[in-house]
């Protein structure tokens, strides 16, 4: 299974939630807008990648699941 | 690094604008012209039909086995394809595999006709709605019976009052003559510069105000009243009614086995005569350049592709082929077939800032990356054109780049990126004397690349 994260760039406002619960692919820019450096997380990050998702107050951080070859 | 004239030197200061619509010629190669063929004298519907011949039923009829074909629209995605027209509307994307999806969705489909053409720098669109209406109503019809639509829609800058009423006339034609069994609908789209993305269309033709929307679903999955929507650039469906009349064979005729067919250039700037013309693909930039008459002053460079294409050194572009292939190869873009010729005497950093400084204003203003960092882009590039002598302002501006770039819903922030990328890439001696000695003596050219006055601008989203 391949988990993508991606940003709904309309409708975030940078509130920067996301990168407080995810460091390790979230980083945010001059103005406080989110730059993901891995567009792919690891399974071992889901977990707070979805706490990420329903934390931002404008649900525009969004995960995509998406069944792998082999899993 | 200048390219020297070939014509006599010139009594004509290069254009700050285009004319409205510029008296268009085409190369006269034996295949050409072929869009432009009708030139001056087809804006009639009769007049059209003796130019161009009548509007096939359903689909080019493929010399004896016509008879079994008719009856089956769809098979004009297959000559489509086989004739290897792509769009021309700037992305270049296949235009049969399009028509392909949007035909193999589910239920009624629409079809969009995208004449809003919001670049300033490109008038063909709007040559060839103004002078050739029924060779693009042609196409939408075509391509509305190929795909199964029911509903079609042709978009023009609503600001264009006399276009909408010739449109209107040209439609009224047609109507008389019943030659469009899906319904047409002619809309006036806002002026701003991001309205004419397909997304936005699809969005102000939906009842919304006409900025780039973010969807998983693309327009032909989900478009016009949730349709799968096709969406064309007028040119591309101009080429689709003569590619219907003369087939596949005939449109590979003209340009090059990879790029096949013509296009519409519109060309500016220091050249003698700045107007659109029809080129095969593959005829190179040079080429181009001479056809417009030559340049009316030693040259430095050129924009290739508008202003979300790119810069290069004049002799570097000039062998280029213009294709997308060849000109994203030499570091600049084909776009819509925009060619802008710079003078040595101008200056490339200040043609630059001013068209950041425009296109930042043209945010949508949705995406906080594009909203601020726009601006903040205008800013750094207009601090290294006017104001130099500042240490670390190509940094500065630098370092702006990947912040804007892929981060809108839309390609706005990333077409800002790749021209102010390629100014730097192209014009690097001019970037350090900017930033060390200060502004060079062409920061008082006259402004070269054309903006909308504004007065003509859209600045209110209502």
């Amino acid at each position: 299974m391949t988990v993508t994260l991606r940003v709904n760039p309309i409708a975030c406002a940078g509130h920067g939630m996301c990168a407080e619960l995810l460091p390790e692919v979230i980083e945010l820019d001059r103005w406080g807008y989110p730059i993901l450096t891995s567009a792919t997380i690891p399974r071992s990050l889901l977990d707070h990648a979805r706490r990420a998702a329903r934390a931002c107050p404008t649900l525009a951080l969004l995960i995509e699941e998406k069944a792998g070859k082999h899993r | 690094m200048t390219m020297s004239t070939t014509r006599s030197a010139a009594m004509t200061r290069p254009m700050a604008a285009i004319a409205p619509v510029p008296a268009a010629t085409q190369l006269s190669g034996p295949r050409l012209p072929r869009l432009l063929a009708g030139l001056g004298r087809a804006a009639r519907l009769e007049d059209h039909e003796r130019q161009y011949g009548p509007l096939p039923a359903h689909g080019p009829s493929s010399g004896r086995c016509g008879s079994r074909s008719r009856g089956r629209p769809d098979r004009l995605i297959d000559v489509v394809e086989a004739a290897g027209l792509t769009g021309r509307g700037g992305a270049g994307f296949p235009t049969g595999r399009k028509m392909r999806s949007v035909a193999a969705g589910s239920g009624r489909k629409a079809v969009v006709a995208n004449g809003a053409e919001g670049e300033p720098a490109s008038r063909k669109d709007r040559l060839l709605l103004t002078v050739l209406p029924h060779l693009v109503l042609d196409g939408i019809t075509l391509a509305a019976q190929a795909v199964g639509a029911d509903e079609a829609h042709l978009c023009v800058h609503g600001a264009e009052g006399a276009l909408l009423g010739r449109l209107a006339y040209a439609l009224a034609e047609r109507e008389a003559a019943g030659l469009d069994p899906v319904p047409i609908q002619i809309t006036g789209t806002p002026g701003r510069y991001v309205s004419s993305e397909q997304s936005a269309i699809v969005q102000y033709l939906n009842g919304g105000p006409g900025k780039p929307t973010f969807s998983p679903r693309r327009p032909h999955e989900r478009g016009v009243h949730g349709k799968p929507t096709l969406v064309h650039n007028v040119e591309t469906l101009a080429h689709l009614a003569l590619i219907a009349r003369h087939g596949a064979g005939w449109f590979r005729g003209a340009g090059l086995p990879s790029a096949t067919g013509s296009m519409l250039v519109t060309v500016s700037g220091a050249v003698t005569r700045p107007a659109v013309y029809e080129i095969e693909m593959g005829t190179t930039v040079g080429e181009v350049i001479m056809l417009a008459g030559g340049p009316t002053e030693p040259l430095q460079g050129l924009l290739a592709g508008g202003y979300f294409g790119a810069w290069l050194p004049a002799e570097a572009a000039w062998p280029v082929p213009m294709t997308h292939a060849s000109l994203k190869a030499a570091g600049g873009a084909l776009g819509a077939g925009i060619v802008v010729a710079l003078p040595a005497t101008a200056c490339p950093i200040a043609e630059t800032a001013r068209v950041v400084r425009y296109l930042a204003e043209e945010s949508a203003g949705q995406c906080g990356p594009c909203r601020l960092g726009l601006p903040a882009l205008a800013d750094a590039v207009a601090g290294l054109a006017f104001s130099g002598g500042r240490e670390r302002s190509i940094e500065d501006t630098a370092a702006l780049i990947p912040l804007v770039q892929g981060r809108g819903a839309c390609r706005h922030p990333d077409g800002v990126a790749q021209l102010v990328r390629s100014l730097l890439t192209a014009y690097p001696a001019d970037a350090h004397r900017h930033e060390w000695q200060g502004a060079c003596s062409g920061v008082r050219h006259p402004p070269l690349l054309p903006l909308p006055a504004d007065a003509e601008r859209d600045w209110d989203w209502e």
